[in-house]
Formats: structure tokens, sequence, C-alpha cells
């Protein structure tokens, strides 16, 4: 029984849907970038089966840019964690509202 | 069959790795479990052919980045486990639990259209795709994209990236030294508190990484008192 490319967007698909489950569901902060992070990487996970499928290194490429982009997001991201619970200790995500003035 | 063994042992891991990070209750574990879901995937990786991404996922993903999740995690105090037994907003997990399912199953009919006649995603013939684009960016022969000695994966990566893809690799230089900017202007406070004197904003640490100080003469005092009352 072959490995198709079906498989691996399927796989992708459940990652992703766990993913956004996760990040609808869950309170802390940190916890949400975790689901963010499961989340590209199912897209990664997409392109690199598309590449291979097209036979196009385009694919590869995406998920280099894709992983600079998620380095630069999580640091940004952490350090935002930061400065909030620096400035209101036990503040979850749901205190955010407050920035709606 | 290797594939076929490779696949779903890495799948199952991913999946487990994915469900484990939704529901663990402390974020320590969260990370951990998203370390095996970033080793399954690159793993996956490895399997399609993808080698130079399989090792860049574990050394940037598994490496800096949760590294990075797990510093903050300590800094911000271990202790704030989640109880998830309680549901802040009423119907959320039930909602987020529906669009999670309605993204699975869109995704998964999507690719696999062709079950139902429609026109799949990986179906073989991509005359559709072909005809419309002129000329893909990079489009190699079907005995270049695995490799060999040569022309192994790494090597076209590191052609493709430099010269087509040359402006996005400046643009990402960019990004990262903004991002560095960026997170040392939010983490470090305000301009009051970096203007105190030395020693009073350091106390904190300095109980633990000095132990000589006055951390050491506030034990015994506060054991001998504690000894005391219990023996009176």
């Amino acid at each position: 029984m072959d490995v198709t490319s079906t498989w691996y967007l399927v796989l992708a698909a459940l990652i992703f849907a766990i993913g956004a489950y996760g990040l609808l569901i869950r309170r802390n902060p940190l916890v949400m970038f975790m689901c963010v992070e499961l989340m590209l990487n199912s897209v990664n996970l997409t392109f690199v089966t598309f590449g291979r499928e097209l036979r196009d290194l385009g694919g590869e490429v995406s998920v280099f840019f894709v992983l600079v982009v998620a380095a630069a997001e999580v640091v940004i991201g952490l350090a935002l964690v930061v400065a909030i619970t620096r400035r209101r200790p036990d503040a979850t995500i749901d205190d955010i509202s407050v920035l709606k003035g | 069959m290797v594939e076929l063994i490779v696949f779903i042992v890495a799948g199952a891991f991913s999946l487990i790795g994915a469900l484990g990070v939704v529901t663990a209750r402390n974020p320590v574990h969260a990370a951990l479990f998203m370390v095996m879901t970033l080793f399954s995937v690159a793993v996956l990786f490895l399997a399609q052919d993808a080698q130079f991404l399989a090792a860049v996922q574990v050394i940037v993903y598994a490496g800096a980045i949760v590294v990075l999740f797990l510093f903050v995690i300590m800094l911000l105090g271990v202790d704030q486990s989640e109880d998830l037994s309680i549901e802040p907003i009423v119907g959320q997990r039930s909602l987020a639990a529906l669009v999670g399912l309605g993204i699975a199953i869109m995704a998964i009919v999507f690719v696999q259209a062709d079950i139902t006649g429609e026109r799949s995603v990986t179906a073989p013939k991509l005359d559709s795709i072909t005809t419309q684009v002129d000329q893909p960016a990079v489009t190699l022969p079907d005995d270049q994209i695995v490799g060999t000695e040569n022309n192994s994966n790494i090597a076209q990566l590191g052609r493709v990236v430099f010269t087509d893809y040359i402006f996005a690799f400046e643009i990402t230089a960019l990004l990262l030294t903004i991002a560095v900017v960026g997170a040392v202007v939010l983490a470090r406070g305000r301009d009051d508190e970096l203007l105190q004197p030395m020693p009073e904003r350091a106390s904190f640490w300095n109980e633990d990484l000095h132990g000589n100080g006055d951390a050491v003469d506030a034990n015994p005092a506060d054991a001998d008192p504690a000894d005391t009352g219990a023996n009176a």
C-alpha cells in the first residue's frame, strides 16, 4: 500500500484542526502560541507535500520562509506576554479585553 | 512498505503530540508534547526527501523556539497550570469543537474530492495548472528532485534560495533584525525601573545566585524561631 500525498495532506489537516481547536479553547497565552505553531507546522507539511507532488522546490523554499516568520512571531509574541505579565501578574487572555477601551 | 510504517508511526506521534498540547494542563508538558509533534513532522519531512528542512525543523523549532517557550514559562512561573474542567464562556468548547471539525472536514473533503468525481488537488493530471502558468519558477525533472551526490536536496535548495528568492531572503534578514529590536524594547520594562540603583532591582536574584549574602543569614534566623516554637 503506497503512501500517497493525500495521506500527508489529511494528516496535516487533522493537525491544523487540532491546533485551531486548542487556540480557541485555551486561555494561557503560551499554550495558545504553541497551538499557532502546530497550525504553522501542519501548513509546512502541506507545502513540502505539494512541493514533492508538483516537482517544484518552491514548496520547500516557502517552508524555509515560514520558519523564519514563525521564529520572529514567537519572539515578539513572547515578549508581549512577558510585558503584559509584568504589568498584571495573573492576567489571562480574557483580560486583554481591557484594550478595547 | 518502509514509508508506510514511517508514516503511520510518525503520523500517530504527531497527532498524539498535538492532542497533548491542547489537553495538557501544565504549560511545560504542553511544550514537551509540542517537541514530539515537531520531531514527528521532521521525520515526515525526511520521508518526503526534504532533508534540509527536517534538520532546520529540529534545530530551529525543537531547539530554539521550544527553548524560548520554556524560558518564558520558567520566567513567568511554572505553577500557572490551567483548570480545564471549568468553562469560562458558556458554549465555547462546543463551538470550538464545531469549528475544528469543520476545518478538518473541509480540508479532507477538498483533498479527497476525487472520490466524489470532482477534481482533487492531488489528482495526477495537472494540466489546468500547467497551462495557466507559463513556466513554474523552479521545475525539476523527476530524477533530480530526489537528488544525487552532486545534486542533493540541500544543494538545490541553496541554489534556489540564493538566486530566485534572494530578495525574499534579504527581507527575512531585515525581519529578524526588527524582531530582535522589538523583543528588546518590549521586554525591557519601563525606564524608571531601569534608573533605580542596581542592588535594589537585583535583590530578588541575589538571594539565590549569591547565597553568601543576606540570604544565608536569613535562613537560620527563620529556622531557629520555628524550631524553638515547635519545641516549646
